[in-house]
């Protein structure tokens, strides 16, 4: 029988991989992945530098013991450059193997935007090991690190760095932190307390050129202020990698289409992970990984299983001013209430039946993530909570 | 008392300060942790938490 294959060395391609071997120890199962495939945590390259991690010490499972524990084969620094559907067969940097399902699991490219200047290329980005080894080795000497984008990302590198005593600015066309989670009174919350451990906010502008200095770079802003920078790291958003399904003519939106199973338009292809769109959603974020990976692991086992989403919130780990959230679609109809407010402040989203279906919750309120969660479908009042509106803001 | 650590997501167990807002007490050993409890970041379960003391 041709093997199950995954394509993707990700948290989206091992987990699903683990989950299948606790259903089914038997079935052929070939990883490919044009990385090292060594096994390590994505979420901890934004930490790791306060934790006096490098890229190294990240590792958690070499490749070679990832494919033991697991009972698969293995092929690494492989690229998988096509996939011919009719005879699911793949063409790779290493041999054509032949599948009999295959899982697409091979994540997002961070965005790039064009930049002027002779220095436009020493932008880095970080969104795997790799990238992260170069920008340790880039950290050695610097002191002053500039963030292009205040999301998840920036926020996370900021927070880390400026603890770590780096000069940090975030350049950020928006008008407040996080302003792709969560509403402007949340994320604003942000601002003050990154502000003290030495965060320099840029908000309503962007980068528009980066020149060699003398020393670092001297980059040049929208609103033609200046600044000086040892590294400048671009960290403005992901774009789902859908050229290899488009090309081999699956179905593509932003992400790989992919039904509540995780199929695709060819019922023999899957796709999960930083790279599928389900339902009409990416959701780039470990939580949901897990869930889609437990799902697609019954499937793939035998028993045909749609995944089921609970209320995932996102933890953004801001340290300095910790924030959870549970953010809601960009189209969701209600409006966003603050429930409490002190050092930091606590939002619910509701929908049009008074219901919450989103929050956010930051500094002293962060550690109600799992109470709050729980309350997530239910109706404010109907809880018996006292909690105080504060104010309303329609979305 | 140890600590142990997610390997999916980082989250940290610390024995010592237990995980009150989830209602596991400070002082509260691993193994007396229930086997349906479940990482609170990334949702891994217990009964595969490929944790690693620290
Ligand atoms: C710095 C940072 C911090 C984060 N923090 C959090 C957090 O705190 N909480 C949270 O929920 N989420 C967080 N995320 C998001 C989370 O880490 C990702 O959603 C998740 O790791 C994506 O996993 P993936 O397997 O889909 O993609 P990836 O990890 O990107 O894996 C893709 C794999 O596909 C391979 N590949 C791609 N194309 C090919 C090809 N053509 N041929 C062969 N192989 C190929 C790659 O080599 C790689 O092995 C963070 C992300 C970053 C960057």
């Amino acid at each position: 029988m041709e093997p199950i294959i995954v394509i993707g060395s990700g948290l989206a391609g091992y987990s699903v991989i683990r989950e299948l071997r606790k259903l089914d120890r038997e079935v052929p199962v070939m990883l490919l992945s044009r990385d090292s495939g060594d096994y390590y945590s994505k979420p901890m390259l934004s930490n790791a530098f306060a934790q006096g991690k490098g890229a190294a010490a990240l590792v958690q499972t070499s490749v070679v013991e990832m494919a033991k524990q697991l009972g698969i084969t293995v092929r690494s620094h492989t690229e998988v450059h096509g996939i011919d559907v009719a005879a699911k067969r793949l063409t790779t940097t290493q041999g054509e193997p032949r599948y009999s399902r295959l899982v697409l699991a091979i994540g997002a490219d961070p965005i790039r935007i064009p930049l002027q200047g002779d220095a436009a290329d020493a932008v880095m980005s970080v969104n795997d090991i790799a990238d992260y080894a170069h920008l340790r080795e880039a950290m050695q000497g610097a002191k002053r690190i500039a963030i292009m984008g205040g999301g998840l990302i920036g926020c996370e590198f900021a927070n880390d760095w400026a603890a770590a005593g780096f000069i940090v600015s975030v350049i950020d066309p928006g008008s407040y932190p996080l302003a792709s989670l969560m509403p402007q009174q949340a994320g604003s919350q942000l601002r003050a307390p990154l502000a003290a451990i030495g965060v320099d906010w840029r908000f309503g502008t962007s980068v528009s050129r980066v020149d060699s200095a003398a020393t670092g770079y001297t980059l040049t802003l929208a609103d033609g202020s200046q600044l000086q920078a040892d590294i400048v790291l671009s960290a403005i958003g992901l774009r789902p990698r859908i050229a290899l399904a488009q090309t081999a003519g699956l179905a593509v939106n932003r992400g790989i289409k992919v039904d509540t199973h995780l199929r695709s338009s060819d019922p023999a292809i899957f796709a999960l992970g930083d790279c599928a769109e389900i339902e009409g959603r990416v959701q780039p974020f470990v939580l949901p990984i897990m869930h889609a990976a437990r799902a697609l692991a019954k499937t793939l086992a035998g028993e045909d299983t749609a995944v089921v989403f609970p209320a995932m919130p996102v933890v953004v780990k801001t340290p300095t001013h910790p924030v959870a959230v549970l953010p809601v679609a960009r189209d969701a109809v209600g409006v966003w209430q603050t429930l409490a407010s002190g050092n930091g402040i606590k939002m619910a989203f509701l929908d049009a039946a008074d219901r919450i279906s989103g929050f956010v919750l930051t500094g002293e309120f962060a550690a109600e993530r799992s109470e709050m969660t729980k309350r997530v479908g239910t109706p404010l009042a109907a809880t018996g909570k006292a909690d105080n509106i504060v104010a309303a803001e329609s979305s | 008392m140890k600590v142990w650590q997610c390997v999916v997501c980082g989250f940290i167990y610390d024995e010592k300060v237990g995980l009150p807002e989830e209602g596991i007490k400070p002082d509260t050993a691993w193994a007396d942790i229930p086997e349906n409890w479940a990482c609170p970041d990334c949702g891994v379960a217990k009964a595969d938490f490929e944790m690693v003391e620290v």
